[in-house]
């Protein structure tokens, strides 16, 4: 199943090194992973996808509570949650591509963000699933590049994840 | 006025704060001004090991044996590689330790300096923690917290990697009284819903089961864990790890358990209704097959104190997370409060089915033979030395037959590398024992192939006068090697022969020991005893023994726990 893993960690050089580090020594898989320092700069917000069984993940978390750097660690799939993710990408926009590409950016709510005589590059936000679709969507020979940030989550309502 | 001191008298500073009365290392370009500032006092005593390897073992034989955090020092680059078996070996086995690196300066981190290998990358994942110390104002708090991480929660080695320039630039000098981190919370306290759980399933038990782990030594259990086990009068058995937790020669014993476990206590494993782990962690060399495992029903229940350990290889029932003494003290406190016991009918057909596993007499072996049995030397070095030694050993037959034939009845006297399987371990083990119990009697069992692997360190024992006393049990072989060669490689013996092994005897003769050679069982007894005499000598004992013994019973590889080969 997968799992959206949320945690808070010192953010001291080498913090990072040592949860990918975890993941490879004990053949954990990662399907994403974003860091980035939050509103108190000591702390780093860090989201992970991996996709196990439960008892794996139970490990995971365990194993990531483990880390002395880290402090707070939560399965965010453990109840209800958002979760978005940035895209990226470059097309190939000519002719009448022009006016269908600009049509489906909107359909999906993203923007066009740089305009080129023969391409666009879009932004677009979303649950993973959503920038899939996209994708799906476009003419795949159009796309010259596509970047995506991975997951990000927060959980619902009152539920949150302070040091 | 505040003095300014370097980062190298800051250093020693924090040692003496806290309290390390030796620390074991080897000189190098990256750490002079630390080894420049430790000449200049006298209340941190440094040994002079022969190889970095030797310096990590001897500190950690010296923390098993003391209960106290063990520290090393080695240099940059190849002084922390040559290092990484040591701190690896200790990991594995939870063993506090301080181990202090030079790195090149920070100006040339990152330049492929002359000695420079990233140090906190190398040994990220064979540490509970590594630091690297960039700024000399970090210095004092971060040993502070190194020896905090250590030999707090789960132990293991903590690495404080500091450049040459931090050693030598000032600063002011105040050593933190205590340390306070928003990441590491240890728990020690066990939850009291879940012991209330345990000690209802303990009462409920008609087949029950103590196994106990390395964790019983670490958060030193071994009294709560001997009054436990005798006022339930349950059968009791311990790991490798866990020797000496509970007295051998108490009639609750049922000696070590797993893959070259007694009979009895890996049949009480794998038939018993409740399970106690204390301080143990079901790893495949104990419980072998966890599908094998669970083939039978049984309810577990375990403590340990760290998190992870539980639920990893087997599903338990009642985890709970706390110091084992701490737990036991609570377990122990509920359980007398209590009107109800344990159902002795039942109890008593437990313990009759326990016999009659155990008169299978597993461990026995061929007393009368000419050659002589490796089994027999141990059994000797325990009747001469009336149990009261430190047992340190190596990796192999030669180790398992000291676990199974040494009786330990105390904790803290069985020195071994259980996790890793270290090669090399014993000798500079034994060491760091003999520094920590100066009047101790200190035996290192080895075999000729386990002993050549920190050979070096016999000059380092003349150097400080260490009397140790080295058992080799030497059938010209890497017996456990040549046995799994023997069971399952159609006796192919592949490289497990060594031609042209040392003479033992002049070998430590010539590093000014005393050798022996002793090729009788009949003079087996004898020897011990003049050796043991010899009270301020090194004496290096060469057995030459039977070259086809074999380590029984055997759990192979991948089955389960009743699935082993006899004699």
């Amino acid at each position: 199943m997968r799992h959206i893993i949320s945690l808070l960690m010192e953010n001291e050089a080498g913090a990072l090194s040592r949860v990918a580090g975890l993941f490879s020594a004990r053949g954990y898989n990662i399907e994403s992973l974003t860091v980035a320092p939050t509103e108190d700069p000591t702390l780093s917000r860090m989201t992970l996808v991996t996709v196990d069984s439960d008892d794996v993940v139970e490990q995971i978390t365990k194993q990531l509570n483990k880390l002395i750097e880290v402090v707070k660690v939560v399965d965010l799939s453990d109840g209800v949650h958002i979760e978005r993710e940035l895209m990226l990408v470059k097309v190939r926009a000519v002719d009448k591509d022009r006016e269908e590409i600009k049509r489906m950016v909107d359909i999906f709510r993203g923007r066009i963000i740089d305009v080129t005589d023969t391409s666009y590059t879009i932004e677009l936000t979303g649950t993973g699933s959503k920038l899939d679709a996209f994708l799906d969507t476009i003419e795949r020979s159009t796309i010259l590049e596509t970047v995506r940030t991975g997951a990000s989550g927060i959980g619902r309502g009152e539920r949150i994840l302070k040091a | 006025m505040n003095t300014e001191l370097t980062g190298a008298e800051i250093t020693i500073r924090c040692l003496q704060e806290e309290g390390v009365d030796y620390i074991f290392g080897y000189p190098g370009g990256a750490v002079l001004y630390i080894y420049d500032e430790l000449f200049k006092q006298d209340k941190v005593k440094h040994v002079l090991v022969r190889h970095e390897q030797a310096a990590v073992h001897a500190a950690d034989g010296y923390a098993r044996s003391s209960n106290k955090v063990g520290v090393a020092l080695v240099t940059s680059g190849p002084g922390v590689t040559n290092a990484v078996t040591g701190i690896a070996t200790a990991y594995m086995d939870s063993i506090p330790l301080v181990i202090i690196s030079g790195q090149v300066p920070t100006h040339a981190i990152g330049l492929d300096a002359f000695q420079e290998v990233d140090t906190v990358g190398i040994t990220r994942p064979c540490v509970k923690h590594n630091f690297l110390v960039k700024n000399i104002t970090e210095l004092a708090t971060t040993i502070k917290k190194a020896f905090y991480i250590a030999s707090t929660g789960r132990p293991g080695p903590v690495l404080v990697d500091i450049p040459k320039d931090v050693s030598q630039q000032k600063t002011a000098f105040a050593y933190p009284e205590s340390v306070v981190m928003r990441s590491y919370h240890p728990v020690t306290k066990g939850h009291s819903g879940q012991i209330k759980k345990a000690a209802q399933l303990i009462l409920d038990a008609k087949r029950p089961m103590i196994y106990a782990g390395g964790g019983v030594i670490l958060s030193d259990a071994a009294m709560q864990l001997t009054e436990l086990v005798r006022m339930l009068g349950f059968p009791c058995t311990n790991t490798l790890m866990g020797l000496g937790g509970f007295p051998a020669t108490d009639k609750h014993s049922v000696g070590m358990l797993g893959m070259h476990g007694t009979y009895e206590a890996n049949m009480a494993m794998q038939h018993c209704d409740v399970l106690i782990a204390i301080g143990a962690r079901f790893d495949d060399r104990v419980i072998g097959s966890p599908k094998h495992f669970s083939n039978e029903e049984r309810k577990i229940i375990h403590i340990d104190i760290d998190p992870s350990s539980i639920s990893k290889r087997v599903k338990v029932d009642v985890p709970i997370v706390g110091s084992v003494s701490e737990v036991l003290v609570e377990l122990i406190k509920l359980l007398k409060t209590r009107k109800e016991k344990p159902d002795q009918i039942a109890l008593k057909a437990w313990w009759t089915q326990v016999d009659l596993w155990r008169a299978r007499d597993c461990l026995k072996y061929d007393r009368a033979s000419t050659i002589i049995k490796p089994q027999m030397v141990v059994e000797k070095l325990y009747q001469v030395t009336k149990g009261n030694a430190f047992i340190t050993s190596d990796v192999g037959q030669h180790q398992m037959w000291a676990a199974q034939f040494y009786k330990f009845d105390k904790p803290r006297r069985w020195i071994n590398s259980g996790g890793l399987g270290t090669m090399g371990f014993g000798l500079p083990a034994a060491m760091g024992v003999q520094f920590a119990n100066p009047r101790g009697s200190v035996a290192c069992v080895t075999g000729e192939a386990s002993i050549q692997m920190c050979i070096q360190e016999l000059s380092t024992c003349k150097q400080y006068g260490l009397p140790l006393k080295i058992i080799n049990l030497n059938n010209r072989y890497m017996g456990m090697v040549r046995q799994w060669q023997e069971f399952f490689h159609g006796n192919r013996y592949a490289e497990s022969y060594m031609n042209a092994l040392p003479d033992f005897v002049k070998l430590a003769e010539s590093y000014g020991h005393v050798g022996m050679k002793i090729e009788q069982p009949g003079d087996i007894e004898g020897a011990l005893k003049e050796a043991f005499k010899l009270k301020d000598r090194l004496v290096f004992m060469d057995f030459i023994t039977d070259q086809t013994e074999n380590v029984f019973p055997m759990i192979p590889g991948g089955k389960g726990l009743s699935e082993m080969i006899l004699v």
